[in-house]
């Protein structure tokens, strides 16, 4: 498949002689760059964060943001009177992802030099070209996904229960069981395929062969009579993970499993077996023995556990290209979470 | 050091079990005793790994060496007698 240019996820913004025309704490009034709310809320749209690195008093400041009614855009804004460059790590660090996937706009070309120094991957433009940022293609995401246009959403569900969870002093299980997840798997749509496609791409620790899948390929096997295309949602008390996990199975006398992956934001809610469980059960309907394909890759060893403390066995590895093929006799079958509601569209 | 109790500490503090108040014995299969997801798993491997300085190899990573604490402890045992 084809290579991804590597997508901008964030946008950090200057305030002073960016956002605004003017100096907040000096000038008596301060106003908004024409248009400049409108980009922010399409870039949001478009599954692009949006954050802040400014000198600033902090209170001032969020006031301004309030008044224009686009504070809530904003995550994890940085507005003290440190380094830029220190901010935006700060941001970097928050937001958990790569610095060369932040772009930082600002007026003065001495902060953008020293960002540019401390931080070399990250992309940083003059505001004065604020009103072509949305044609730069880095900020085209390949798709607009439905996960995409949530992301900001999805981030601050994370914060809450980041939150709760901190302050959560009894046992996991109780924890888990109070989060009240939902599981749905179904076979997926073709709305399903773009986040699919996504999947596949950014999942790396609880994936079973690594093998990434384009658009195409995902919808010929769904439309096809001889393989099966499973995706699974998660819901919980604060909203919705979006779609987290992907299956493809290929039917055969004997069900086989070609892919297997779920995404990392996941894992620690205890759900990482839940889609194998399920298609052991389907296969175990439908034939009685499932096989499985894996791939050892440098970051996926989690998988290869779960599928052995499934009791799948290894019965054969193509030298090949490194894929074990493994088998299970379905003879043990563990219950679904007791933790959490998982149902079957 | 006792091994037993310092697996079966580790079992009853990281395992979600399925009845809370269940007791269980050495000889009982854990993975009918609560809910192993691959967090569990890959905690209890680190875990074994870490506590006893040994290190599970693939096909040594099967149901029958991990689905109890006597079988746990009889692997451990296996594997620091061999080095």
């Amino acid at each position: 498949m084809g290579e991804f240019v590597k997508e901008i996820k964030c946008v950090v913004w200057d305030l002073d002689n960016t956002l605004w025309d003017g100096i907040l704490l000096e000038d008596k009034e301060v106003i908004f760059k024409p248009g400049i709310c409108d980009i922010i809320k399409e870039l949001d749209s478009r599954g692009v964060l949006n954050s802040i690195a400014s000198k600033n008093n902090y209170e001032d400041a969020v006031k301004k943001l309030e008044e224009a009614g686009i504070r809530e855009y904003f995550l994890f804004p940085e507005i003290t009177w440190d380094a830029k460059s220190k901010a935006i790590d700060r941001i970097i660090k928050n937001l958990n992802i790569g610095q060369d996937t932040i772009l930082f706009i600002d007026d003065q070309q001495f902060e953008l030099d020293e960002v540019k120094y401390e931080l070399p991957q990250v992309t940083c433009i003059n505001s004065c070209e604020y009103m072509n940022l949305l044609e730069y293609p880095r900020l085209r995401q390949r798709f607009n996904t439905e996960d995409s246009k949530r992301r900001r959403l999805m981030y601050l569900e994370d914060i809450e229960r980041k939150r709760d969870e901190n302050s959560y002093n009894g046992p996991t299980e109780k924890f888990l069981t109070s989060l009240n997840m939902r599981i749905t798997i179904t076979e997926a749509e073709e709305s399903d395929l773009q986040r699919a496609e996504e999947l596949t791409v950014r999942t790396n620790q609880l994936n079973a062969t690594g093998i990434t899948y384009d658009y195409s390929e995902l919808d010929e096997y769904r439309k096809s009579d001889n393989h099966k295309l499973f995706i699974c949602e998660l819901v919980d008390k604060y909203g919705s993970y979006g779609k987290i996990g992907l299956a493809l199975v290929e039917i055969k006398e004997y069900w086989h499993l070609k892919m297997l992956l779920m995404s990392c934001r996941v894992m620690s809610r205890g759900i990482g077996t839940v889609l194998l469980n399920f298609i052991m059960r389907q296969a175990k309907d439908k034939g009685g023995k499932l096989y499985a394909d894996f791939k050892m890759t440098d970051r996926n060893r989690q998988m290869y556990v779960t599928y052995k403390f499934a009791n799948f066995k290894e019965v054969h590895i193509d030298d090949a290209d490194g894929v074990i093929l493994m088998e299970n006799d379905l003879s043990i079958i563990q219950e679904y979470p007791p933790f959490a509601e998982v149902s079957i569209m | 050091m006792d091994s037993v109790k310092t697996i079966r500490d580790f079992i009853n503090e990281n395992l979600i079990t399925f009845n809370e108040d269940a007791a269980f014995t050495d000889e009982d299969d854990i993975f009918k005793l609560g809910f192993v997801n691959s967090l569990f798993a890959m905690k209890l491997l680190t875990f074994i790994e870490n506590e006893f300085n040994i290190k599970v190899e693939n096909e040594e990573m099967e149901l029958s060496n991990f689905n109890s604490v006597s079988n746990i402890v009889n692997f451990i045992d296996r594997k620091t007698k061999n080095n």
